[in-house]
């Protein structure tokens, strides 16, 4: 394997409560993401896992510990990553199009060149024809969709998903992961996943990376090896839930653990 | 039409509340002789309504209160915005001028009309100021309740991009506020008539709220009900107007989601 492009050695996050004790979130977190792969974070509500993805976007300082993005410590949000967040976080007053091409503006790139990206990005996202509606016509995927183009339309080779469609029906959802599996591979972009939902975890990784809570510590990293490119009824073979439950029984070790 | 009315009951309903207030009115006045400088019939409003556009009489006032509103409102809303815009950006500023403003904003601006006559003098210019005076304060609330209500998302979207304040500030901040903005400038606009009114009572040779002392004086109470029509009306397409822009403008909110602060 070539030099990772994101290295996490020794990583610790403690916060400082109100009543001035400390709360640990994370502790030794160490792992490499090579170019490329498909990673998710798969752990319970509160287990720092969106702690984590916060300080890989540079978005929240750690306490310890590094992070670095190709060899670079990562001090601050980077140009480098595009993030999808829990929410699509679309501006309501821009449209479809206008939504994607907001980094641009922001970071200042040629509009030109990148208009004719945002359109192509939008038809990658299947929604080629939306490009001048409006948010409240999108429909809750659509509107994530809208997001994921956003995403990417600055060439980021890193992209951060936060639960992303955590918010969406069980059948949106499945055919989102379908859509979003076809985009990572024809964009080639490195992805970083982050889920409460085993299924969706393997489903989706190379590796999935399970994370215990309080503190937040990567449990296990899971190798999957199932063929790509996936579809929907593989979530029903033998190998596929020969995954789920190994790492459903992590969690179960975990709780008593705990 | 007749399935218009029937999906909307209430249109039909207030123009009935309309005609049988008119008439319950009139038929008081004629019945028990009310005497014409305590309570007109409507008749006789509509006669010294119809006299007063006959002659002319309207045009000039009508155009003097207008022009006293819409540049104190104007003055108003361009200041409410800049200076709201800073306070909800600096919170040193914001700690500074708080208690000021809490002072200012709770005294009633209306007391410092004849103050404003004598250093502006009778004419248009103090109406203007006094109409700016009260106007500015909704405004500038609306402001700075409106930038400061946005979702942490946002903010966390525009940090991530590293926008610079000025770029977060135009692309997501102020557009985000624009409901509350407009919510502050529909109620300055009717302030600012009020502040204008005020100021024409206060001292004025011109204007629609001098034609009420006028007729007032005269005890031509038809004559102050018949301006007072003039005033809601202009009341009225002022506040059609602020709607009709505001729809234009922030066409992606829900009506629900413009409140006023």
């Amino acid at each position: 394997m070539s030099a990772p492009l994101i290295a996490v050695a020794d990583l610790e996050k403690t916060y400082a409560t109100r009543a001035r004790s400390r709360v640990q979130a994370l502790a030794a977190i160490t792992l490499d993401i090579a170019a490329g792969e498909f990673v998710t974070i798969v752990g319970q509500s509160g287990c720092g896992k969106t702690t984590l993805l916060k300080i890989l976007a540079g978005l929240l300082p750690c306490s310890g510990g590094r992070v670095t993005l190709r060899g670079a410590v990562v001090d601050g949000p980077s140009r480098d990553i595009g993030i999808v967040f829990q929410d699509p976080v679309l501006l309501p007053w821009r449209t479809a199009f206008d939504n994607v091409m907001l980094p641009v503006q922001v970071l200042r790139l040629d509009p030109a060149i990148h208009r004719d990206r945002a359109r192509r990005l939008l038809a990658l996202v299947g929604l080629e024809g939306f490009e001048d509606k409006y948010p409240h016509e999108l429909s809750g995927g659509m509107r994530q969709r809208v997001a994921i183009a956003r995403a990417l339309v600055h060439d980021p080779p890193l992209l951060l998903m936060d639960e992303p469609f955590g918010a969406l029906d069980a059948m949106t959802r499945e055919s989102m992961n379908v859509e979003l599996l076809r985009i990572w591979q024809a964009s080639g972009k490195t992805v970083v996943f982050i889920t409460h939902s085993i299924s969706e975890a393997v489903f989706l990784a190379d590796r999935v990376i399970v994370m215990s809570a309080r503190p937040g510590r990567v449990r296990e990293i899971v190798r999957v090896e199932l063929p790509r490119p996936r579809d929907l009824d593989m979530m029903a073979s033998d190998a596929f839930g020969v995954y789920t439950r190994r790492i459903r029984h992590l969690f179960d070790a975990a709780g008593r653990l705990d | 039409m007749w399935d218009e009315l029937r999906a909307r009951p209430h249109l039909a309903l207030s123009a009935l509340v309309f005609v049988g207030g008119v008439l319950l009115w009139e038929a008081i006045v004629r019945v028990f002789r009310v005497p014409s400088f305590l309570a007109p019939a409507p008749t006789a409003v509509a006669a010294s309504l119809a006299g007063g556009i006959r002659t002319h009489l309207y045009v000039e006032h009508f155009g003097v209160t207008l022009y006293e509103a819409l540049a104190g409102f104007l003055i108003a809303a361009a200041s409410g915005i800049v200076i709201g815009a800073v306070i909800a950006q600096f919170r040193l500023v914001e700690r500074t001028l708080y208690p000021y403003l809490v002072a200012l904003q709770t005294m009633p601006k209306i007391a410092i009309a004849p103050l404003i006559v004598v250093w502006f003098g009778f004419d248009t210019s103090s109406k203007v100021v006094i109409a700016a005076t009260v106007a500015f304060f909704p405004v500038l609330v609306n402001v700075v309740v409106g930038l400061k209500t946005i979702d942490a998302g946002k903010l966390e979207l525009m940090r991530s991009l590293r926008a610079t304040r000025w770029q977060t500030f135009r692309l997501v901040q102020f557009p985000n506020a624009l409901p509350f903005v407009f919510a502050g400038l529909d109620v300055a606009i009717v302030f600012s008539v009020l502040g204008a009114i005020v100021g024409e009572f206060v001292g004025a040779q011109r204007g629609l709220g001098n034609l009420i002392l006028q007729f007032n004086m005269t005890l031509d109470i038809a004559g102050v009900f018949a301006v007072l029509i003039m005033l809601s009306l202009m009341g009225v397409a002022l506040h059609l107007i602020m709607q009709a822009i505001q729809r234009r403008i922030i066409f992606w909110a829900e009506p629900d989601d413009v409140i006023s602060a």
